[in-house]
This record gives C-alpha cells, structure tokens and sequence, in this order.
C-alpha cells in the first residue's frame, strides 16, 4: 500500500473544485473507494494527490428533471437501490446496482466511480450505454455535458480532464412504451465480476421495431454498443430466428473478447449471442 | 455414562471468537518486533546467479538472511529432505524463496524488497504432469489378477478423469512470530498451524540444535484444511533466520495475495480406469492409473498418493484389482495438504466411472452401486477384511429413501433426449449420486510408528487440564476433547481445560490431520481420564459432589493426578508397506451423496439447489460439530465439482487474489441435508471413527453426475465450468455454435 503524499478534503463542491484546481493525472479524486482502495493495495496506482469527495453533498440524490432522471455522481447501489424515482425511471440501472459486488460493496460503491473506473466489466455502465445517457462533467472553469459513449475512450480511460469532475449523470426520459432488459454473467451468484454483462432498451410499434440499443460489457477493451442489433432489426417485426440471427451477428461482429483470468473468449462471444437472444425474446416476443 | 458425549456443548473457545476477542498471530502485541518479507523467483525453473542489491536503496535499514546464514542444514524436513529452506544454484518453481528481509517496519520492507533483483537464468521447465521424467513417489497395489481377467473380458470400460488443483482459502493468511535464541538458546516461535511437532522437527533440523533448544506454539489458529499441514514448517524457519539476524522478534505475516501465490494447494490429478463388468454389472476386474503433479519438491505427496491409491477403487467390492500410482516433480509450486488428501481425486474418477458403466449397461446408477458396495465380510483393494462398523447399507438406503433418487430415471451422456429446442426452457434440470468411503486416521503402520502421546493432568483447582498436540483450527478439537474427558472422568464440561499445542508443554500426539484427531488422540484422551477416575475412585470409594471437589481432595490425600497413555492400534491390524497389502486402516467413515442442479442453457451456469448427504461416522460426539463438518465439506466438494477455478500459466498462478481466486459464496450454497448415521467402531471412543475428510469426497462426483443427467454431456474433468460446459455442449450441438 501506498499512502499518497497529500489528501484534501472538501466538504463542498466549490470546495472540491478549488482542490482541483492545477490537478494533474497524478490527482486522484475518491469517491466510495471500491476500486481504488484495490488499485493503491496492488500497486497499480500510486497516488500523488488525492481530493476526496465522498462528505460533498451535494454530489449525492436522486430527482426528475424534465429532461429525465438527474442522479447526483457520489449517489451509490445502495441508494439507487431504495429509490421509488430510479425504479420508476431507469429500472434496469436498479436492477444492474443490486447485482455489484454485495451489501457492503454497494454501500459504497458510487455510480461516478462506476464509470470514472471505466472497467470494462463495469455493471453499471452498459445500462447507461443502452439508456442513452449523459454525464455531466464540473470544473472551476465551468461544465460541460456528453454522452456516456463519448465519455469513455478505451481500457481505463475517459474524456475527463484532470480539473473536471464528474457532478451528475442524466438518464433521459423513458421513451413510451420502451422495454429494458438487463443480464449479468458473473464468476458466481454474488461478489463478482462479470465475464458478459448486457443492458437493452427497445421499443416497438404493433411489433415493429422502432429503436433498440443494447450495450455490453467484458467483451471488448471498454464497454460497447452493439450497433448489429438495430441495424438488423429496426422496421421489422422480427420472429425467433431473425432475433437469433442479429444476436448472432453482434456477437461476430460488435465485440472483440479475449482470454483472461475469468473466462475465455470464445465463451464470451456465444453467451454474448445466447443471451441476447433470449433476452430480446422475452422484450419481444413474450407479449401475450 | 455419557451424559456429554451425543449433547452439544458450548464450545469453550467460541465467545472470544465471536466477540472478537480471540488473539491470532496477527493480533500478538509483538513490542520490537521487525517484519519479515521474502525475495522470491519468478520463473519456474533457472540456475540462480545471484541477487542484485540496489545501491539506491540502504541496506543499512534492514538485516538479510541467505542459505549462508542457515546454521544448520539448509532443507525443510519434512518426508525426503529435497526442499532448500532458500534456494542455493537451482530454481525450481515461481516463487522459490531466495532471499529473506526484515525492516523495522512494513514500509522499509516493502522498498527493500522492490530493491533486490533476483538474477536467474532461466532453463526449459516441466510444467505438464504427462511428460515430467521424474517421479516423486509410486505404488503398487496389486489383489487377485487384474491383467489376465482384463485380458479375458469380453467387455471394457474406459474412462480418464481429470481434477483441477484447488485452493484451501482458510480465513486466516499463513503467519508465524520467532523470537531470536532466549538466554537460554531456547528458539520461540507462534503462529497459525495444525501441526506444532512438524515445525518443530524442522526447525531443529535447520538450526542443527537440541529438541529442547525449539519451542514451538500454536496460536489461535483460522481455519487450515491441511493448508497448515507443511507451510508454516517453511514460514517458521524463514522467520527465525531472520529474528537471528536482525536479533529481533520477526513478524512473518502473509498476506492473501502472498498466500495464494506461494502456498500448497491441491495436486491436479489424472486418473485412468479400465473395467471388466459382467452384464449383471458385477463388477470383474479394475485397472486404474493414477497420476498426480506433486510440484517441485516431495513435501507431502507420497503420503497424499498412497491415500489417493489405497480409494482409488472406491467402495467397491472386486476381486482382480491392479491400481499403479505415480506422483511426479513438475517446476509448480509443490502442491501438499488439501482435506480429503488425494482422495476427492480418486472419489471424483471413481465414481464417474461407475456412472460410465451404468450408462453403458442401462443400469441405473444406484442399483450398480447396490451390486458392488463392500459390506461387512468383504475386502478391500488392499484386502483388508471389513469386519466392524460398515455403514455402507445404511448410508445409501438412507439416502435414497430421502431423495428418491433410485427412481429418477438418470440419463447417462449416451441416452438420447428429448429434442433440444433452441428458444424452449432455458433451464435443464438433474440429479447425481455418490457412494463412498474414507479410511480414518494414519494409513498402515502410521499410527505404529508414531506411537501418540497424551497426558491429563489434575491442577491444583481441581480441573484435569488435557494435553495433546492436536490443534483447534475452527473445527473442534476443543469442544469434541471436553466431552470426551468430562464423561470419561465423571465430571462436566467445566471442569476441563484443554492445554495449549505447546511443544516444551504436551507431549508429541501427532500432527491434527486425517481425521485421526478423535478416534486416535481422543481415545487416548479417554483412556488417560478413565485411568484418573479409577485412581480416584479406588481412593475414596465415592463419586458423588462436584469433580473438583474429589479432585482436590484427591490430590491432598497424596493420589498421583498426571496419567499419560501412548496409543495402541486396534489389535489384530496387519500391513504390508512394501506390497500395500492388509489393514490400510482401523476404520472407515461411509457416505452417500445425492445433488440436484439446475443449468442455464445460455450461459451453462451450474446452480446447486439441493445436497443430501447421510453419513457414518460411527459416533457424533458432538453432533452440531459433526454437522457443520459435513456441511462445510460438502460445500468445498461442491465448489470443486464447477466453482473454483485455479489455473496456471508458465507456473504461475493466474488466480492469486481473492478478488479472481472464486470460492461459492452463500447465494452459491445449497441448502445441505445432513442425516448421521451412527454404526459404531468399537475400538474408537464412544464409538468415533474420521469424520474431517470425509465429506469431501463425494460432493465433486455427485454434481458431475446431476450434469450429465441434466445436458448429457460427459463431465470428465472438474471444475465443471461453465466454459468447459460450454465447449463441450456444442461439441454435442455443432449447429448451435457462432
Ligand atoms: C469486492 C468488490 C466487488 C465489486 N463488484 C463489482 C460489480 O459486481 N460490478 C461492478 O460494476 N463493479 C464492482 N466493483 C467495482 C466498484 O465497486 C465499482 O466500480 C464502483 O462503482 C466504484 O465506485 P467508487 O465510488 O467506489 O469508486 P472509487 O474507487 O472511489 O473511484 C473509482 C474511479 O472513479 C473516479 N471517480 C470517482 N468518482 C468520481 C467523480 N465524482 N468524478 C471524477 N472521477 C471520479 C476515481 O478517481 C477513480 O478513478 C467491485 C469492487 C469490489 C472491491
């Protein structure tokens, strides 16, 4: 373990933005810890700075906007857990918090975390992926919006500039009528990490497929989109075999897996296509 | 007479441990204390050139400790005397101590570790069990004529079976404290063991001194499963070469990062079977090939090959039996201790065969077991004529009975099944079964050799203080002594002390390991009571009022209060170690399992939703305890059949935290059914045979089994994970694959 040389912390957000101030990519911001208490324990970050922000605030809560569900960084599994609006709103994001890691890991680990980590096993973030959503990033020089898509770069990387903070993140209003799914396949039933993990938001019209956007993660250096999907799909009213056949093709074609310590690739990519499949059936198929 | 024996009492040691007020070695106020740490290769096979100290660093602030400081013989004494407490000129696996640190404090170690650079050059390592050259150890067990009725049988089965390593994950890291030599010369050391007399031994052997100038001492201990069988003999000699050098005590506490690195795991094992079956399903002759990958130095194997030997036929009934076994070096980290000790592999490979030849006669798989399970009068492989305390009926009726398993119509690989429809139920269902036996305490002449010590003797408050090697390590030595001393003695619970596993303070009983603890140790415990109470009794004639009482009254009135007993076999046993033939042991622990699994079709996921198991242990001296036994085994049997993963790549482990080194959780953990049943062995107290191993056995088989019933796919090779799954599913369903 390697303590960093200095700590600061704000109570405040104008507060954390002034420790920003100057902030280098040795500056780490620490919110619930989860993951960077495991990366200063192996080594694999070693701190210069660090501004922890976990007591500002004002980073926390859940509220509508009316462009949708504004959900503070520092909010936790725990907390989107216990919310009426997040279950009403964005209930596979419920669903995905209540499979991290296990009670006590929840209580902790934050959804700006979740993202600021940019594992590409992260849980959380293949439902913001599929949900279309935005994060909001503050700086003292003021704060800008992008997707989550955008917000991720590669393998542990992101657009945030060493200054900025991630402050919120917006999950937009629910499209009428729009199913969501979410599966995770994890290395056990709790306090794992997932070897494929996929989140779909779809809607249809009279079983037309009008939009579909699923994302994955653990297949691919970062979390992905699977654009196959609605490329195949969208204006049709697809049966069994033609879901089976872009689950098919987005396992070929969107994602590039590899061996690790969890799993394998090929594992990957057929569960990848297996559970689509089954998954986009039940959105889909399952009406009657 | 047995007014605690069959109750559960209080375990004396568990309010601290729930509380929190227990003290492990971690927890031992050490005031001077210096950390210890250890420089180690990281290639798995190499000639040692040297150990580059970086001048950037001072090394003023720490002492080191190479072979040149061992005072004594540089080799861990274990079995054979192969292994280098620190490695000389050869390399011979990842993580070979080379170099030992201490620093005043973690920080200084941590930068003086990072600052030697082991020089190695590297030479082609033996990293595959199948074409390593040199063999460790083998046996040969030979009954009736294998080769010729094989060679005469109309109809063989084959079957190879593969396991995987697999690792202990106790609680509590591996740790020990040494202190450097008192004024007296004595060297200390405390710390996390099963087995004080191993350490002990080997540490007088490292420092080339007296048995008394070492004085060993359990502290408490958080869980070992045989993983604190060998290790701490190698962390206690490192430890006190240090506490010599820096002429401080020295802290050598792992972490769990360094634990799963470096420690002994399971041996990855490889087990051939051919057998001859008559259409009945009798069985006629079996010839089974047995090989495991012993890592880069002897340590335990030869011990672990003759257990996995002597089961690997299984409880089965035969009358021409060949069973070969060998245990190879690899450049692994030697693999050692692991609860079952060889005999989860050769249950697994057994076991499945038995499936194997059900399905290939239509039999079903408990009506083959009915036709071939030993009972009283038959003999074992080894052929050892089983005379007393054979549950093996019980156990399997009573299993059945519970779960109806005999009529599940299971499905072997081979049985078509109903068409498989891709977008039907994502879920199968099935159902798998094991039969099995372990032999307790010391294979052979063990116990013989060994000759167990215990001592009991009255203090002067009147309580009758037990003194054995035997350890508590969270499965209940303490608890399971306490009872059998207070009814052997007439008195209560509290009235008993065990002593602390002290080697300057209790006599040598034996390492805490084969589920020897209460059948060979506690009935010398017994026995050394008994005597007391006579001695007593025939002082005054009366049993009345509390012990302590009479206890002191006793002592006052000149009575000698130390009664100590060395154990004797059972008479009657015999065995031939050189041709494995006879009493293999004094008794055996039977067992029946019964699985129920449930498999995702998508993802081949393996969940586990019932465990029945109904077991022998001849007599529960603490039911709760025997319980939890077999429980929790139950539980690593079931994470061995598809869960836990340990694999690795140029003799690394790849799993070395926890965070990857996957263990069931309790979402993972069915509920367990335990049913005891009690066939009673005469010669062990109250009737106790083994029961630590035991349920270890049979958990792996029976998952396999409820698989295969379920996607008919063989499953030859554990962890059944669900990659291996995977692959071999579309193996049988090539049109399903991307
Ligand atoms: C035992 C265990 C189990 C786990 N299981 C799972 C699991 O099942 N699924 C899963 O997805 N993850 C899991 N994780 C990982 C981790 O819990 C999550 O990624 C969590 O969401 C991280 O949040 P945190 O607040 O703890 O992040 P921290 O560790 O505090 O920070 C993580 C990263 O994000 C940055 N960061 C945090 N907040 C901000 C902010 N507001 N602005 C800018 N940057 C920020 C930090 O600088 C750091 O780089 C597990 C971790 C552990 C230890």
């Amino acid at each position: 373990m390697s303590p960093a040389a200095t700590v600061s912390s704000p109570r405040t957000l104008a507060g954390a933005l002034d420790a920003l101030v100057g902030a280098t990519e040795a500056t780490l911001i620490l919110a619930g810890g989860t993951d960077l208490m495991v990366e200063f324990q192996t080594g694999r970050t070693r701190p210069g700075h660090v501004v922890d922000v976990w007591r500002v605030d004002e980073l926390r809560g859940i509220r509508a906007e009316p462009a949708g569900l504004r959900i503070g960084a520092l909010t936790t599994c725990t907390e989107l857990r216990a919310s009426a609006l997040a279950q009403e709103h964005a209930d596979i994001l419920v669903i995905a918090a209540d499979e991290v890691g296990a009670e006590q890991i929840q209580a902790r680990a934050t959804i700006g975390g979740n993202l600021g980590t940019a594992s590409p096993a992260a849980d959380l973030t293949p439902v913001l992926f599929a949900l279309e959503a935005e994060v909001r990033l503050v700086s003292k020089a003021g704060a800008r919006s992008l997707p989550v898509t955008e917000f991720l770069t590669g393998y542990r990387k992101t657009a945030r500039r060493p200054e900025e903070l991630i402050e919120s993140i917006l999950v937009p209003t629910r499209a009428p009528g729009e199913r969501r799914g979410f599966r995770k396949v994890g290395t056990r039933r709790a306090q794992s990490i997932s070897k494929v993990v996929v989140a779909v938001a779809v809607t249809a019209l009279d079983g037309v497929i009008r939009t579909l956007r699923a994302s994955a993660g653990s297949v691919a250096e970062r979390t992905i989109l699977l654009p196959s999907l609605e490329r195949e799909l969208a204006g049709k009213a697809p049966d069994a075999a033609a879901l089976d056949r872009a689950a098919r093709r987005a396992a070929t074609a969107d994602c590039a897996p590899i061996d690790d310590v969890r799993s394998t690739a090929r594992y990957r990519r057929e569960v990848l296509r297996r559970i689509l499949r089954t998954l986009l059936a039940e959105l889909l198929l399952d009406e009657t | 007479m047995e007014r605690t024996v069959g109750t559960d009492i209080r375990r004396p040691e568990g309010p601290d441990k729930v509380s929190g007020r227990a003290v492990f070695v971690a927890d031992l106020a050490t005031p001077g204390a210096w950390f210890g740490g250890t420089v180690r290769s990281d290639v798995p096979r190499g000639e040692l050139l040297g150990v580059d100290l970086d001048p950037a660093f001072d090394w003023d602030r720490v002492r080191l400790a190479g072979p040149a400081e061992v005072p004594g013989a540089n080799v861990v004494a274990m079995i054979n005397e192969d292994m280098p407490v620190l490695a000389e000129r050869e390399v011979r696996h990842v993580g070979q101590p080379l170099l030992l640190v201490a620093a005043p404090d973690a920080e200084t170690l941590g930068a003086a570790l990072a600052a030697a650079r082991p020089r190695i050059a590297p030479l082609p390592a033996v990293l595959d069990m199948e074409d390593a050259p040199d063999v460790l150890h083998e046996i040969l067990i030979e009954k009736g004529d294998a080769p010729s009725a094989l060679a005469r049988a109309a109809r063989i089965i084959e079957g190879t079976y593969r396991t995987d390593t697999q690792e202990q994950m106790y609680i509590e890291p591996q740790g020990v404290i040494a202190w450097p030599p008192d004024a007296s010369g004595c060297t200390v050391v405390r710390g996390s063991m099963q087995c004080p007399f191993y350490v002990h031994k080997s540490l007088v052997t490292m420092l080339g001194t007296r048995a008394d100038a070492v004085r060993v001492i359990q502290v408490e201990t958080g869980g070992g499963f045989g993983g604190k069988e060998d290790y701490p003999s190698v962390l206690a000699c490192h430890a006190v070469l240090l506490a010599r050098a820096a002429g401080v005590p020295v802290r050598m506490i792992y972490d769990r990062h360094e634990d799963l690195a470096v420690t002994p795991k399971r041996h990855p094992s490889r087990v051939r079977h051919r057998t001859s079956v008559a259409d009945d399903g009798t069985l006629l002759a079996m010839d089974i090939d047995v090989l495991l990958d012993g890592g880069a130095y002897t340590t335990l194997s030869p011990v672990v090959l003759s257990r996995a030997c002597i089961h690997a036929a299984g409880a089965y009934r035969c009358d021409h039996v060949r069973i070969r076994g060998r245990v190879v070096r690899t450049d692994h980290v030697p693999y050692g201790a692991f609860r079952g000790f060889g005999a989860p592999q050769v249950c697994f490979a057994v076991e499945r065969q038995m499936d194997r030849i059900a399905g290939a006669l239509a039999l079903h798989p408990a009506e083959l077991r009915r036709k071939n399970m030993l009972r009283v009068g038959d003999t074992t492989a080894t052929g050892q004529r089983l005379e007393t305390s054979v549950g093996s009926v019980e156990v399997m009726e009573r299993v059945l009975a519970r779960s109806r398993f005999d009529r599940h119509a299971w499905r072997s690989a081979g049985v078509a099944r109903e068409p498989h429809d891709s977008q039907g139920a994502r879920k199968r269902t099935g159902v798998g079964f094991s039969f099995f036996f372990h032999g307790a305490g010391f294979t052979g002449s063990g116990e013989e050799l060994l000759k167990a010590r215990v001592r009991v003797e009255l203090d002067q408050g009147g309580r009758a203080v037990v003194e054995t090697a035997s350890t508590e390590f969270g499965q209940g030595t303490i608890a399971m002594f306490t009872a059998l001393a207070a009814d052997a003695l007439g008195a209560a619970p509290e009235d008993i002390r065990i002593a602390a596993a002290d080697t300057s303070r209790v006599p040598n009983s034996g390492p805490t390991v084969a589920s020897r603890t209460c059948m060979v140790v506690g009935g010398c415990v017994m026995k050394a009571c008994a005597e007391l109470r006579a001695r007593m009794s025939a002082a005054s004639g009366d049993e009345s009022g509390p012990f302590a009482d009479r206890a002191r009254a006793f002592l006052a009135g000149g009575g000698d209060g130390l009664a100590e007993v060395v154990y004797a076999s059972p008479p009657g046993l015999v065995w031939d170690e050189e041709h494995y033939r006879g009493d293999a042991y004094p008794a055996y622990g039977w067992a029946a399992d019964v699985a129920e699994v449930e498999v995702d079709l998508d993802t081949f996921e393996v969940r586990v939703t019932r465990f029945l198991s109904t077991v022998d242990v001849g007599k529960a001296i603490q039911p709760q305890l025997v319980e939890g036994q077999i429980e929790g085994g139950s539980l690593q049997a079931i994470g061995f059949a598809h869960l836990e993963v340990v694999t690795t790549e140029g003799g690394r482990f790849l799993q070395d935290r926890m965070a990857t080194c996957i263990i069931p959780g309790t979402l993972d953990t069915p509920p367990i059914e335990v049913e005891l049943v009690e066939v009673p062995f005469p010669h062990g107290p109250a009737g106790a045979k083994g029961v630590g191993e035991l349920p270890m056995d049979g958990g792996a088989p029976a998952v396999a089994s409820a698989i295969e019933d379920a996607l008919g796919i063989h499953v030859d090779h554990i962890p059944a994970t669900p990659e291996r799954l995977l692959d071999a599913w579309l193996r049988a369903h090539p049109e399903e694959a991307l």
